[in-house]
This record gives structure tokens, sequence and C-alpha cells, in this order.
């Protein structure tokens, strides 16, 4: 498939080169069309966000009041920090200019002035990398005062995170941008209502923006074709752990799970030969699979879900035969532990209490009854916290006990064994 | 406490935004830069620039990891040990690091030259294991390329 998120065009984060392959011709045609038109032209191509809740991005910008007579804000979220989620990087390297044509889309669509690209402070060097192609945008007229002489204006900047997982939750973000600490907000008021600086707010991903001037370019039908009907377009899935070739790779969703391991364009196999053990989707918070159950098992949001996991961000993560799981899931619960910004009990003692107990696991020291108290807390975790961060905590729990009891079980009885 | 130069580059900050509290990261970033970590004057005197009281101050650098609230070493190394990268041996990387600066995890070294911390995933996945020195990350490592790596910083 043509790449378009990625294309193999060299220097295409150049401001000249972006120009000469049609770069900015999208702001342009929008700029002669009405702001709702814009709205329907996304809704109509069927995006949905690469954030990880999969929400469609035209119904998000619908929810904006009209107008501009008011402070709007747009909040675009590169703070990537899932583990195993590693794309939004690759825009800010090697294609900045169409992330920032659709933020410029988005604000005209909804009479936004003042966008924030928030993105993890870890990533200083590519910050450096988007204020460049920011300064070349605006001496080119694209972002400020009456953008090529529209009559319309808004300003584009980045805002440097400072190392909190908890910030790529959209509230938090928000709070996070506002100078306090990155505490998640109750909803309602959703972001569309009250949110930066209590205006109407919209964040949306850093990929997800990228796909805009696709959309406006190409059709809204032509973008809708590209993949699964209703999940389509491209997407940038990252591929991590036990391939032969991790790293970011473009796709029209719906590409198996198993090609994208196995193929020599995408994963190139398992290391060394390997049978696969497990799956971890998108990104450390989906729930894992079992390897030898990924036959008709697609990247894309409704496959997935049907599969018993959820597309999150794409991050796809591969553990083969050899693998600990038992030790990778006490990982996952420290960083969640570490993650937590404490504020509701349910997470910040919960996910404590479950790490603990995967450390007993992983040390051979864990109780027969321990298996199912696991899974007790994660459930008393799941949905009695203000945002995601406690289901998150909780589905890889949740699932590595169901789909991997044997291993869990295991630890326990090797226990008894050196006893007797 | 903020030098001539870092203070017009506050001034900038505060009209990025429609609230002068929002540009508090961005000043704390400037600081940091300039003194390498964050003391308690210098919350305080960032407090008295953006109009919030030192607790609220002190209160955001210990939230973020990012923030310094102690002296480190000259090099700081930051080890990623999450999922993808200890499916690729960030174990074995870890103990080199330690081994190579004399120094355990969450310390500095007894030269002030090397501070080891372990971090959460820094989105280099596909470069796993990695980790980074300041802002620069270095990805694919192997024991030997770490051990090469920091032998090589003066």
């Amino acid at each position: 498939m043509e790449k378009y998120i990625l294309p193999e065009i060299k220097d295409y984060q150049l401001i000249d080169v972006y120009e000469q392959h049609g770069g900015y011709s999208a702001l342009k045609k929008v700029l002669t069309m009405k702001p709702d038109e814009v709205i329907d032209e996304v809704k109509k191509s069927g995006l949905r966000g690469r954030g990880g809740a999969c929400f469609p991005t035209g119904m998000k910008w619908s929810f904006m009041p009209k107008g501009n007579d008011k402070p709007k804000y747009l909040a675009v979220n590169g703070d990537e920090s899932e583990p195993g989620t590693f794309k939004d990087r690759q825009i800010f390297e090697f294609n900045p200019h169409m992330m920032i044509e659709g933020i410029i889309i988005g604000c005209y669509a909804m009479g936004i002035t003042a966008a924030y690209i928030y993105i993890r402070g870890e990533y200083g060097k590519w910050i450096k990398m988007v204020d460049k192609a920011l300064a070349d945008t605006y001496a080119k007229g694209y972002i400020g005062e009456n953008i090529l002489g529209s009559g319309f204006s808004t300003n584009i900047y980045t805002h440097k995170g400072a190392g909190a997982y908890i910030c790529g939750e959209e509230s938090s973000l928000m709070n996070s941008l506002e100078g306090d600490r990155g505490y998640p907000r109750m909803k309602p008021p959703f972001p569309a209502q009250k949110g930066l600086w209590a205006a109407p707010t919209t964040i949306n991903n850093v990929e997800t923006m990228t796909n805009i001037p696709l959309i406006i370019n190409k059709g809204s039908e032509w973008y809708s074709k590209i993949g699964v009907a209703k999940h389509p377009g491209p997407i940038l899935v990252g591929i991590s752990g036990h391939v032969n070739k991790p790293g970011v790779y473009e796709i029209p969703t719906g590409v198996p799970l198993l090609t994208l391991i196995n193929d020599l364009q995408y994963g190139g196999g398992v290391l060394n030969g390997k049978k696969i053990k497990a799956v971890i989707p998108g990104g450390s918070s989906t729930m894992v699979l079992r390897g030898e159950k990924l036959d008709g098992v697609n990247m894309d949001a409704d496959s997935l879900k049907a599969a018993g996991s959820s597309v999150g961000t794409a991050g796809l993560i591969v553990m083969d035969e050899d693998t600990d799981l038992v030790r990778v899931l006490a990982r996952i619960a420290h960083f969640y532990h570490h993650e937590s910004c404490g504020q509701c009990t349910p997470c910040r003692e919960g996910t404590g209490w479950l790490e603990k107990m995967l450390h007993r696991f992983e040390h051979y020291e864990a109780r027969p009854e321990d298996v199912d108290m696991l899974v007790n807390v994660a459930n008393q975790i799941e949905g009695n916290t203000i945002c995601a961060l406690g289901d998150a905590a909780a589905w890889p729990v949740q699932s590595f006990v169901k789909r991997f009891r044997e291993e869990f079980e295991q630890r326990v009885k090797h226990k008894e064994t050196e006893a007797a | 406490m903020l030098n001539q130069e870092n203070l017009q580059k506050v001034e900038t900050l505060f009209k990025k935004y429609p609230a002068k509290k929002a540009a508090l990261l961005p000043i704390l970033w400037v600081a940091q830069e300039q003194e390498g970590w964050i003391s308690q004057e210098m919350m305080k005197y960032i407090g008295d620039l953006v109009g919030v009281p030192y607790a609220h101050v002190m209160g955001v650098v210990t939230f973020y990891t990012m923030y310094n609230d102690k002296k480190l070493g000259k090099y700081h190394i930051e080890v990623c040990t999450n999922v993808s990268c200890l499916l690729r041996g960030s174990d074995k990387i870890l103990s080199a690091v330690e081994k190579a600066c004399g120094t355990k995890l969450g310390s500095t070294s007894l030269d002030g030259k090397f501070t080891i911390s372990e971090v959460e995933c820094m989105g280099a996945c596909g470069g796993a294991p990695m980790l980074a020195i300041g802002e620069e990350y270095h990805e694919h490592l192997t024991p030997e390329r770490t051990m090469q790596l920091l032998s090589s910083l003066k």
C-alpha cells in the first residue's frame, strides 16, 4: 500500500519538500469551505482517534460550540507514554508539517484561535524539530494573523511535559497545560463544554491530526475505503519485543496480526524462529492474547474487540515461547503503580497491592489464594476511578491471569514443592 | 536566581498562554536547564514570578519525574526497563551501566560523574533495549556497546 503518514520521500520534514508534494494545499482548499463543511467531511471519512479510545474525530469536533466570539482551544496530544507505543515520534521527525496542516484545519473547522501541542518531556529533541517546523510554517504565513488573506487567525505552540504517563489522559493533560499537577478531572463537564481555562476545548492525538490533510485532499469517500469500513484509514503500528524487525509500520487498518509479526515487510518473524507465546496488541494496557489464538485477529478496533482485547495505540508487543509472563506482568504492574497520580483510592492503593502481589509471584512466594486475589483487586479498581488509568492497570492483570492462569499457578506450586 | 537571558525567556513564555500559571512547567524547565536541578529557593523564587504559592510549585516539581529536586551527577543515565526493553534484555544493559558507572541504580557515583535512574517507557520500543543520556537516545544496545558508550564520556 502507498504510504501517506510516513511516505518514503527524502527530506519530507522540510517545508519546501512538503509543499512540492502538495503540502498545505488542503489548508488552501479548506479556507474556501465553510467550517461545518470541513467537520462533515471528517465525519464522513470515518476517521477514529488514534490515541487509544478510537472515538470518531468528526463527531468530537461537532461537540464544540459554534462561532468565534469566545476563546476555544485545541490540545494536541503528543504525550505518547503508553509502553509499546512509539509512533508519534516518527511523525514529529519525518512528517511534522502534515500534522501542523491538520491542526490548522482543525482550528479553522472549530473556530479555534490557539492550539497547544503537548509533547512528553523525554522527547526534548523532537520538540525542537516541531518548533523548527512551526517557525517555518509561520514564516510562510500558514499560521498566525489572517492566514493567506482569509481573515482567519490562529496560533500553534508546543508545550513540553515533564515525565508523567497520566498526562496522556486528556483532562490530566489540560491540568498539566494550566500549570498544575496532572490530576484528571471529573466528567462532566466534558472538555467541549469546559476544558482549558474553562473554555470549550478539543483534545486530539498527533496521528489523528496528521490524517486530516489526507481526508481534505483526497476526499472522505476515498479515505473511508482504506482498510476496514468501521475503522478506516492508514494507521501506524509499532512492533516491538521478540521480532526480527521491530519498528513503526504504516498499514491500512485490518492487517492480520500474524502478518504484522511474520511478514518480511513488517516484523519479519519471531526472533530465532521461536513460537509466539503471547501478544499485547495495542500498548501495555490492552488485554494480552495467546499466541496460538491469533488466527483471524486483525489490527482494527472491531476485530481486536471480538478477540477480547482492543486496538489501543496499535503498539504490538510480541513475546516468544520462553517469556516469563509473570515477570512481564509484574513489570507492567510496577509501571501503573509508579504512574498512578494518587487522586483516587482504588487506583492509588490497588496498583500498589497488585505490584506487591506480583512481586511475590515473581519470587515464588505467592500463596495459592493469591491468584484469585489478584483478579479481585483488579476488578475493584476497574470502573471505580475518575480516569481510565485504573482500568489500564486492571486489564493486563485480568487478562494475563485469565489467559495464562497456569503460569501463575506454577509460581505457587513451586513453593509448595520446595517446602515439602 | 534566573539570569537575564532566561528572564527574557520567561516573558516570552507568559505570552504563550492566557493565564500566567500555565507558564509554570516551561519556566521550571528553564530553571533546570540553567542550574541542572531545582532548589527550594528556586521554587520559592519561581512561585513569586508566576504568582502561585511555593507549595504549589513544590507540588508540581515533585509530581513530575523529570524535574530534579536534588543535584544529579554530570551525566544522568536513564535506563528503560519497561516491557519492550525487558523482553530485549534491559537487565543486562542495567548491569553493564552499573558496572561502567561504578554505582548502583538510583544513586550517583562517588566522583559525581554518573547518576543512574530507571525510567518508564521512553517511546523507543522499536530500538529496545535503550537508555537516554540527557536528550540523547541510545537504542539497539548490547552490554558491550553500553560499556563503550559510557567509557567514552569524559
